[in-house]
């Protein structure tokens, strides 16, 4: 097999892998049904316990297997082409999703949020189940327009940008959920039950999405400040109205607004939440949306 | 004024001003912004494509009755964007003006006073001091100055703030957006854009009159443009010949004489690669395509015209098209319309290009012919052939009369009009030569921008606060921010640092704490 291939076969592999790490945190979620926030001191939900523990372990063992895998299928890419691997959609959503999944590993490991692998799991088999089935191409060198140290430092910026606003919504809707669920549970006067009790507090998880949003919004900002020096050397003007250039523009603008919200009174909470959710749509619509619907200048899809 | 009589105009405003500088305002107009970006990125732009604009319309004849009224065109010159825009910064400058003047005068201000009750903080910590009042305050003193902060000693406390940077990262932050849309109008007033074709061979010099089209700024002298000059010696294309993106571009590259006020010297422009002029301005290689040469002789047997003609590409392949003119032939004068394949492969609906580099150059013709005209002066366009006064030259059936020439071939036109040869082809490319003054000034603002968002992200301002008083230690703080973390633990080394009456206890702790 050629370099390419075997980055192409490990990066299938990858996504059964996440694929399959999404099964098992799946189980870990609905092992963990009708148990308490905290383990009983008769030892009543123990079996119970470690069973949920060992499901959520063994989730997280086997996306860092896929993540082992998924990493070297996105340098083996890198070394086939002779050059940075993101020059279309294909590999700029597996290096996102590198990013993405880098980030996921320091959370678990460091901080302690397995928690946070079923969504996850979810977004990565979902992300690169795309991108090996309908984004595919085969290694190919760049047109004379991506010939730029500004290709490196663009795109990258916007890859990893793009790995935190993905998580950062996958927090607010984690936060959502729980939210509804801690005030179901005040109203009726019970307490939490299930997966979600293990989950952090509301208040909590809007802090990791805001630590992960402020994060992405000054790189997002440079993303779009390097892009438009590119442009400047690329066609002799900054900024071009392209459809790309205005979509990042209107992510950027919303971002902003989510910062704004939670400073607001009235809009914090589910409001700033859903601006987040929003905010990664407006992402997405500009990779996806804007490469196959609109022709440009940001023609790069390679589909 | 309050207890005066009541004006209603000055009410209003004052009301008006209040609500537009209010937060919820900027994120209605934030939002608003977004939304009306939207329309430009789905609906062609003329300032983007005019010839997709004219497409368009021509497809959408229905929606072009909505669009066009409203604006649709040039949604993001409307006045209705900028409205958005300009109602956004008035707002921002609203915001930030009193919050500037609150900032200059607390950032010189001490910490706040102790508080009365300590222990009602969000975080607090008590315990028994094992050295004197002012042993335990120097220690406490020297771990919040060794911290950073600003500190307000009294007999029995202290208290401590940081994080004032927060405030001036966010109001810097601001500020460098107005500098911005100030260093975006200075490039619009004072810049220029324009695009011309230039042929392999030929030259360009910078003058108005030269520019296939041009947008200047209304503050831009266009008569007083910086003397230059380009000559393009050669290009060349390369394109992908392998199986995977096969005619994708791989190479543009051309080797250009430029001619300015430092001299002449020979450079390469490229796609990344603009070439800058003493003057300041910016040469950028936009495109490229294909000039067909021709030798056109008349009725009598003069060469009534000879060289490249501009084609223009169609599709992705390169097939062109173009129109020779030979107003100067004589008896009657001529004209040919023309389409060129460049790599031509003839298939049921007709030839067509099956690559873009200039494999087996083909060129399909039709010819016209009428009586002479005289020179109007009135520009027409060198791409479309008016047919008007024009006759087609018939074949033997009545049909129209076509060639299909490769290089070197000809065709000889009835009734000894004259004929007409295909001598080979030659490249053009598109020139765009830009000035933005205000770009340097943009990119400071932004840069300083940017630093500024990510002090205000991350600097966390906090308070702490210790009192002592019959020999135990109180110590308090509380956030200023909800995304801080690390409270109770700077809470605890400042009781360590007050009890202990060492300011760097920390190493102590450090290990505790590894094992939360």
């Amino acid at each position: 097999m050629t370099l390419s291939e075997w980055s192409y076969t490990l990066m299938v592999a990858a996504m059964v892998a996440y694929l399959l790490a999404f099964g098992l945190a799946a189980l870990e979620w609905s092992s963990a049904r009708g148990l308490g926030a905290l383990r009983p001191e008769d030892g009543s939900e123990d079996v119970a316990r470690t069973r949920v523990d060992f499901f959520g372990r063994l989730a997280l063992f086997v996306t860092t297997m896929g993540a082992a895998m998924h990493i070297i299928a996105v340098v083996l890419r890198g070394v086939a082409a002779q050059r940075a691997p993101w020059g279309n959609m294909y590999e700029f959503i597996t290096t996102a999703m590198a990013f993405g999944v880098i980030l996921y590993l320091v959370f678990a490991y460091r901080f302690k949020m397995r928690w946070l692998g079923l969504p996850v799991d979810l977004l990565l088999s979902i992300g690169l189940g795309v991108a090996v089935t309908a984004f595919y191409v085969d290694v190919a060198p760049l047109v004379p327009a991506l010939h730029s140290i500004w290709f490196i430092i663009h795109i990258v910026a916007a890859a990893i940008a793009g790995a935190a606003f993905n998580i950062g919504a996958l927090t607010s809707i984690l936060y959502l959920i729980r939210g509804r669920s801690e005030r179901r549970a005040e109203e009726a006067g019970v307490q939490l039950r299930g997966y979600l009790a293990k989950l952090p507090s509301a208040r909590r998880l809007d802090l990791i999405s805001y630590r992960l949003i402020a994060f992405a919004v000054p790189l997002w900002t440079f993303t779009i400040v390097a892009g438009a020096i590119w442009a400047q050397y690329a066609w002799g003007r900054f900024w071009n109205w392209d459809p790309k250039e205005t979509w990042s523009l209107v992510t950027w603008v919303v971002y902003v607004a989510y910062l704004h919200a939670r400073a607001t009174a009235g809009w914090r909470g589910r409001p700033a939440a859903l601006i987040a959710i929003l905010g990664v749509v407006a992402f997405w619509f500009n990779f996806i949306g804007v490469n196959l619907l609109f022709s440009g200048l940001h023609s790069y899809a390679g589909i | 004024m309050s207890g005066g009589r009541s004006r209603p105009v000055v009410e209003f405003l004052r009301w008006a001003w209040g609500q537009l500088t209010s937060m919820r305002t900027a994120l209605a107009l934030l939002f608003l912004l977004a939304i009306a970006a939207i329309p430009g990125s789905m609906i062609p732009q003329t300032s983007v494509s005019p010839i997709q604009v004219l497409d368009f319309k021509r497809e959408h004849p229905t929606l072009d009755k909505i669009f066009e009224p409203l604006g649709m065109y040039h949604v993001y010159t409307s006045a209705a964007f900028s409205a958005v825009y300009l109602l956004l910064f008035v707002s921002l400058i609203g915001c930030i003006l009193p919050r500037i003047a609150k900032y200059l005068r607390g950032v010189r201000k001490p910490p706040p006073r102790l508080p009365a009750r300590v222990d009602r903080l969000p975080s607090t910590d008590t315990g028994p001091i094992t050295v004197p009042t002012d042993v335990a305050l120097d220690a406490a003193e020297g771990w919040l100055r060794s911290k950073r902060y600003r500190t307000l000693r009294s007999a029995d406390g202290i208290s401590a703030e940081r994080g004032y940077l927060r405030e001036a990262g966010n109001l810097v932050f601001h500020i460098s957006l107005v500098a911005v849309l100030l260093g975006l109008a200075w490039s619009n007033l004072l810049g220029f854009h324009g695009t011309a074709v230039v042929v392999e061979g030929r030259g360009f010099s910078n003058a108005i009159t030269q520019y296939d089209d041009f947008t200047s700024g209304p503050m831009t002298d266009t008569d007083a443009l910086e003397p230059f000059s380009i000559d393009v010696d050669s290009f060349t294309a390369e394109f992908e010949t392998g199986s995977v993106q096969r005619g994708a571009a791989r190479r543009f590259d051309a080797n250009v004489t430029v001619n300015d006020a430092s001299g002449t010297r020979k450079e390469l422009l490229t796609v990344n690669e603009p070439v800058l002029t003493a003057g300041g301005s910016q040469v950028n290689l936009l495109g490229h395509g294909y000039a067909p040469t021709f030798t056109v002789r008349d009725g009598k047997g003069d060469v009534a015209f000879s060289g490249p003609v501009v084609f223009l590409p169609q599709d992705g392949n390169f097939a062109s098209i173009g129109v020779v003119k030979v107003p100067d032939a004589r008896p009657q004068r001529l004209a040919f319309e023309a389409f060129f394949y460049p790599t031509a492969v003839l298939g049921k609906n007709g030839p067509s290009s099956v690559f873009p580099d200039a494999l087996n150059p083909e060129v399909y013709l039709n010819a016209w012919h009428g009586d002479p005209v005289k020179e109007t002066g009135i520009p027409e366009s060198v791409y479309t052939l008016n047919t008007s006064g024009l006759t087609q030259f018939t074949g033997d059936g009545g049909e129209p009369l076509r060639a299909a020439l490769v290089v070197g071939g000809g065709m000889t036109l009835p009734d000894g009009l004259g004929s007409i040869t295909f001598d080979g082809w030659k490249r053009w490319v598109k020139l765009q030569v830009s000035q933005t003054p205000g770009n340097l000034a943009t990119l400071v603002s932004i840069a300083i921008g940017v630093a500024g968002l990510c002090v205000s992200l991350f600097v966390r301002p906090r308070r702490l606060f210790v009192r002592i008083g019959d020999g135990v230690a109180t110590v308090g703080g509380l956030d200023r921010t909800d995304a801080a973390s690390g409270l109770d633990e700077e809470v605890a080394h400042l009781l360590v640092a007050a009890t202990q009456g060492q300011p760097h206890p920390a190493d102590q702790l450090t290990s505790e704490e590894s094992t939360p």
